[in-house]
């Protein structure tokens, strides 16, 4: 078998990639790309303790996740798409509009 | 439900409902007056029913309400009501005068007649629950709560000074009421009770306190009557207010002092008021006099009448202060004759005034010629205030006299005969400008062009005067039934005095 | 018994009439309002007749309840009646000559309502002249002080409607206001009498417990003197007051503006009468202190010597009659006060129908003047409707003269009433007269010559006033032409000439009935006939005499001529000028009482209790200090101090804000750093401090 362990550091290089794409690239839609790594990463974690612990939790919390990232998706890319109609660009560095 | 349709909660609450009807009606002016009237009369005619239960040989409280209200941090004050021989028939005189007050404003309110009826009923309210209150915290709530509509109505709806008027008015009568505040809660945190017949039977209030606190609710009190010299409120009031306003003024507002001296000052200070008697007599009999002299000397027809006021409830305060049976009861009939009688007056004075928009005596004369039915009712309301004998004034006045005259030992002493003798001049004096304004306004031949070709009164006009002149004719001819609802309770105050052991001087 | 019960209809008849005539009055036309009124002071006589036959059978009287009035403690006063002599006396001459009277107005209204261009009024004067009839009833018949004050100050109010009567006009006709201020002076000065008599009510009170006469009079010995003294000497300012004597008179004469049946009934007959009856009524408190009575002796005699000098003078015929009823009023309190109460309401019976008569026959020649001068307007100018004419005073006796040609009848009456009032035997004035007389020899010289010195010119006057109206020759146009008044007019002055005639049979010396009758009430003691005077009875008719005598000297040997000076004034110069002016006495209470008391109104008014109170004490003191205060408050404290440190708060909160803004770049890559920074050291710290 393989060892659980594998799945833990999978998973921690999958978040840490994750992270890091939220706070390096421009992208809006490679943010949400990255976010949605950071969150199946985190199913990852989920499903490997739950086979480790032989408990059924972990299965259902993912599938809790699952439908969370897909309706934070969904928002999130109906933002997106009404920002780009007012400032035909996807970059984050231009919506500063909230600086104080 | 009890509660609701107690019978004195019902009296004072029930324009209420008329406020509320008028709340919704908009812009329907001449609805609301109807609404008004209505809802006055049927008050008017549950005062009746309270009258008939109103047992006349029971000198104490009847048809009580007493329920807790405010019972927080030792605080106790009780949501009381009651009436009693004092108070009957001062129910009966606002009841009764509210509804013909509300018919005299048919054509003298033109605009906002919805708002003026408004008021009116918060009026009503405000004055019925102070004569009806017997907890002290409550008759303040009351007592204020008059302020607030009268100043609106004078303030409106007045004539050309009315908001100097209303706010003198308003201030003035505040100021003395916050004395009679603080001696309230005097009384009610160090006696435990602000229940009025709780704190009667109590008693035991050290005489020099007795006598400051007699002199704080005399404050408010002797404002509201008013008595001389804190009179100088009344004649803006009344000369600016319009006639439906000065008519509740006169014909009740004021009485509100005079009944507070009653129920209040004598009731609880016994002692301070055998004290402080002569002083008030004093000021009572200056009042008569002053205001007589005073009001010969006015030009406007209304302000004469309002120093008329004056000398008239200073007849009532001399009456009171004589702590004897006739010297009380027949005070109590006068104040109930003053409000029929300068009601009347007003009323009159309010006739003249929608025709020729004028108060000047100097602008009338030979109006007998024109208007006799007018002339003729003014008259007979002119003689009661005069108080000729046959009408209800004399009962009044000259009970009153011979009360004060025997003041104290029967035969009394020479200090009371000089009060009775100078408040005598009294009647003298008030003949003088009585027939000085009667002459002025009626009699001569007709010198202004503009009087020639007035109406004479019209039914609506009649329908408010005859209630009046009937009640004129009936308390001076047959005055038996209005003495008999006071005379237990009166009776039962003046054994205050004796119990307390006090001779009086 | 059963006819004593029938005593509140007295009142209630007039009061009855007053009510129709109000009412439809003005609808039935003259004849019926003058039937309503006539019919109801006849119901008023015919009940009281009723009373003196049930009286003649029970003279102790009764007392008539007829419902309660006023009662508190022992305060107690219904309204009842008193039938007994005293009352009934009263009852018969107002009623009696009250009807006759009324029957004239109805005639001499007619006209007077014409002249004054006021046909619609005919009802409005009988409205108050049954008032009057009812008022008057009460006051005499009131079974207590308090319910005769009410009848009191009644008949105070109609004397102040009728006299006031024709409230547009002045006494001479023209428009104007001097009537209403005659009937406001009536008013005034019977008011200041009024206090008197309540002072009086108030000790009568507190010293017998009571106000009923049943419960005073009787005690009147029980209550210490000074306290009846005060009782009495306070009734007399009533007294003075509506029986116009020394020094409340001033009101009679100006009554004269009201319509002649008013003079006649209010003036002469009844109302002024009042103040009598009430003396003889509290007799037995009058009597309990000599004092008193002695100065309502002197009180009366001073009043009819005082008031018959006037008389002479006077040129109005209403006048004389006006100063001639005060004249004798005083002989009636004169008597009243001496303890002569008999002959006090003796004379007040026989008074009542002669000077009735008088005026009642005054009027007769001022309507015969009038419709003289009428024609003679009609005549001269047809067309035009001028008002006031050319001035003619019809009252004026200089206008006067010769009337006894052209109005027969009325000058037979007329002298009959003269010569009644002069006391000339056997008319009824001089059983009256002489029986005061009588008694004042006895009780009182000095009063006894006041008084015949009063009786003097009083004969003169008479006299004076026969001559200049209705002999020599007539000194105007309208005198001329005057025409005898119809027979409406006429009957009841044959009618009262009658009862002069016959009058002195109601006290003849020697007989007595009516002291006999008033015993009944007054008690033996109180009551007590006079014994007939032979010598005074001559001394006073020879003084009388002699009047006639100067009179006729003066008046009659030269008889006036036109516009001719009253001879009178070249003899007496200064004098006569005094009694001409009434010896200035209104104008010296003008100066006296009525202008300080308008001054002191208005400077009351207008300097204390406006300028000083209202204005400055209130409006300037107090709203000033107020606003001083408020301006302090606002100002320096409150803007300075308060918004002070408000603003200071403000700023600094502004100033941090300011300084924390700088956190806020835009950048969302910055607050996801800066959130992933936080996550980071709370995860270390959780991880690393457990």
């Amino acid at each position: 078998m393989v060892p659980v362990s594998y799945y833990f550091a999978l998973s921690a290089i999958l978040f840490a990639l994750g992270a890091l794409g939220v706070l390096i690239r421009r992208n809006a839609i490679i943010i949400f790309m990255s976010v949605e790594l950071m969150l199946n990463a985190a199913n990852l974690l989920f499903v490997a303790f739950a086979r480790m612990y032989e408990a059924l939790q972990g299965q259902i919390y993912v599938f809790f996740v699952i439908a969370v990232a897909a309706a934070e998706v969904a928002v999130g890319l109906a933002i997106i798409v009404a920002i780009f109609r007012t400032k035909k660009s996807i970059d984050i560095d231009e919506m500063s509009s909230l600086k104080g | 439900m009890d509660f609701i349709f107690a019978p004195l909660n019902l009296v004072t609450f029930f324009p209420l409902i008329g406020v509320l009807i008028l709340l919704f009606l908009k812009e329907r002016e001449e609805l609301s007056r109807w609404v008004a009237l209505v809802t006055s009369l049927i008050t008017f005619g549950i005062s009746l029913w309270v009258l008939g239960q109103f047992n006349s040989s029971d000198p104490g409280l009847q048809l009580p309400i007493d329920v807790d209200w405010i019972q927080v941090a030792g605080w106790n004050i009780r949501y009381a009501m009651g009436v009693d021989g004092l108070s009957i028939l001062l129910v009966l005189l606002t009841t009764f005068l509210a509804p013909i007050s509300i018919l005299s404003t048919w054509k003298a309110v033109e605009e906002r007649a919805r708002d003026f009826m408004l008021f009116f009923l918060l009026l009503e309210i405000g004055m019925v629950g102070v004569f009806l209150a017997q907890d002290l915290f409550l008759f303040y709530i009351f007592w204020e709560f008059t302020l607030v509509p009268m100043y609106f109505l004078i303030g409106i709806w007045g004539g050309q000074q009315r908001m100097y008027a209303a706010i003198k008015f308003f201030l003035y009568t505040m100021a003395g009421s916050i004395l009679m505040l603080l001696a309230i809660l005097w009384l009610g945190i160090n006696q435990g009770s602000f229940y009025l017949p709780e704190l009667v039977s109590k008693g035991g209030i050290p005489g020099n306190i007795q006598y400051w606190l007699f002199l704080a609710f005399a404050a408010a009190f002797a404002i509201k009557v008013p008595m001389w010299p804190l009179h100088s409120w009344l004649p803006d009031a009344h000369v600016q207010a319009p006639t439906a306003g000065s008519v509740i003024l006169a014909g009740v507002l004021l009485k509100m002092g005079t009944y507070g001296f009653l129920r209040f000052n004598l009731s609880l200070f016994p002692q301070a008021t055998v004290q402080l008697a002569p002083v008030m007599a004093t000021l009572a009999v200056i009042g008569i006099i002053y205001g007589a002299i005073v009001s010969y000397s006015q030009k406007d027809v209304k302000k004469l009448v309002a120093y008329s006021s004056i000398s008239h409830l200073g007849f009532v305060m001399l009456g009171l202060f004589a702590l004897n049976a006739q010297g009380i009861e027949g005070a109590i009939l006068q104040m109930v004759n003053h409000g029929i009688s300068t009601g009347a007056l007003f009323l009159i004075v309010g006739f003249i005034y929608e025709r020729r928009h004028t108060r000047e005596l100097d602008e009338f004369g030979g109006l007998w010629q024109v208007m006799p039915l007018y002339a003729v009712t003014t008259l007979i309301v002119a003689l009661s205030s005069m108080g000729l004998p046959g009408l209800n004034g004399f009962v009044g006045e000259f009970t009153i006299l011979l009360g004060a005259w025997g003041a104290g030992q029967a035969g009394g002493s020479l200090g009371n005969i000089l009060y009775a003798a100078f408040a005598a001049v009294g009647v003298i004096l008030a003949a003088v400008y009585i027939l000085y304004m009667f002459q002025k306004m009626f009699l001569g031949p007709i010198t202004k062009k503009a009087n020639e070709k007035l109406k004479d009164l019209s039914w609506r006009e009649l329908a408010v005067i005859v209630p009046l002149i009937i009640l004129i004719f009936w308390i001076g001819l047959y005055p038996k039934p209005f003495f008999a609802l006071m005379h237990p309770a009166v009776e039962q105050l003046l054994t205050v005095f004796q119990t307390a052991g006090l001779a009086l001087h | 018994m059963d006819a004593f019960n029938l005593v509140p209809w007295i009142i209630l008849f007039p009061v009855i009439g007053l009510v129709l005539n109000a009412a439809i009055g003005r609808r039935i036309g003259e004849r019926g309002s003058a039937l309503i009124a006539i019919a109801a002071s006849a119901g008023s006589l015919v009940i009281s007749v009723m009373q003196y036959l049930a009286l003649s059978a029970h003279p102790e009287g009764a007392v008539v309840y007829l419902a309660d009035w006023i009662g508190i403690g022992a305060l107690n006063v219904p309204w009842a009646f008193r039938v007994d002599t005293l009352s009934v006396t009263m009852m018969l001459v107002v009623s009696g000559v009250g009807t006759l009277i009324h029957i004239y107005a109805a005639g001499y209204m007619h006209f007077d309502v014409r002249y004054k261009e006021d046909p619609g009024s005919y009802a409005r004067f009988f409205v108050y002249l049954n008032l009057f009839i009812a008022a008057m009833m009460i006051l005499v018949s009131g079974d207590s002080y308090l319910t005769l004050f009410v009848g009191w100050e009644g008949v105070g109010l109609c004397s102040y409607l009728l006299i006031g009567f024709w409230y547009q006009r002045n006494p001479d006709g023209n428009k104007g206001i001097m009537n209403s201020l005659a009937a406001k002076k009536a008013m005034l000065v019977n008011r200041i009498g009024d206090f008197g008599f309540l002072l009086a009510v108030f000790m009568i009170f507190w010293a017998f417990g009571s106000l009923n006469f049943d419960e005073v009079l009787p005690h009147a010995e029980t209550v210490a003197p000074w306290v009846i003294m005060f009782i009495t000497l306070a009734m007399l300012l009533g007294v003075t007051g509506k029986s116009a004597q020394l020094p409340l008179y001033v009101w009679l004469p100006d009554a004269m503006a009201g319509p002649t049946p008013v003079s006649a009934l209010i003036h002469a007959a009844t109302m002024v009468t009042a103040g009598v009856y009430l003396v003889a009524r509290s007799a037995p408190l009058f009597a309990a202190v000599p004092a008193a009575q002695t100065t309502v002796a002197f009180v009366g005699a001073l009043t009819a010597f005082f008031a018959a000098t006037i008389a002479v003078g006077q040129y109005d015929i209403k006048k004389v009659l006006a100063y001639s009823t005060i004249s004798q009023l005083g002989f009636m309190v004169a008597a009243v006060g001496m303890g002569a109460f008999v002959a006090g309401m003796f004379h007040l019976v026989t008074h009542a129908f002669f000077k009735a008569l008088l005026f009642l026959g005054s009027g007769s020649v001022i309507l015969a003047l009038e419709r003289a001068h009428h024609v003679q307007e009609t005549l001269s100018n047809p067309k035009h409707k001028k008002k006031g004419h050319t001035h003619f005073d019809p009252q004026d006796m200089r206008v006067m003269g010769g009337l006894r040609k052209p109005i027969r009848l009325t000058f037979w009456v007329y002298t009959i009433g003269a010569l009644g009032l002069a006391g000339i035997p056997p008319l009824a004035g001089f059983f009256s007269k002489d029986e005061i007389l009588a008694d004042a020899w006895i009780e009182n010289p000095l009063v006894f010559l006041l008084l015949i010195a009063a009786a003097f010119l009083t004969a003169f006057y008479v006299g004076r006033q026969l001559l200049l109206v209705f002999f020599g020759s007539p000194r105007s146009q309208p005198a001329d032409k005057a025409v005898e008044s119809p027979a409406i007019i006429t009957i009841p002055l044959i009618a009262l000439a009658a009862l002069v005639v016959i009058g002195g049979l109601i006290n003849l010396p020697g007989w007595h009935p009516f002291t006999n009758w008033l015993a009944h009430t007054l008690g033996e003691e109180l009551a007590e006939p006079t014994e007939f005077n032979f010598f005074v009875a001559l001394l006073a008719t020879v003084f009388a005499l002699i009047a006639f005598y100067l009179a006729w000297i003066f008046y009659g040997r030269t008889p006036l001529a036109e516009k001719q000076v009253d001879p009178l004034k070249q003899r007496l110069g200064r004098v006569f000028t005094g009694m001409e002016n009434k010896w200035w006495v209104d104008e010296f209470y003008a100066w006296l009482i009525v202008r300080p008391y308008k001054r002191f109104a208005g400077f009351l008014a207008d300097t204390i209790d406006w300028k000083f109170l209202h204005d400055w004490v209130h409006d300037s003191a107090v709203v000033n200090t107020f606003r001083w205060f408020a301006r302090f408050l606002a100002n320096p404290v409150d803007l300075g101090v308060i918004d002070g440190i408000a603003n200071g708060l403000a700023k600094s909160a502004t100033g941090l804000a300011r300084g924390l803004s700088f956190f806020q770049t835009g950048f969302v890559r910055n607050y996801a750093l800066v959130t992933f920074l936080g996550v980071v050291i709370m995860l270390g710290y959780l991880v690393f401090s457990s």
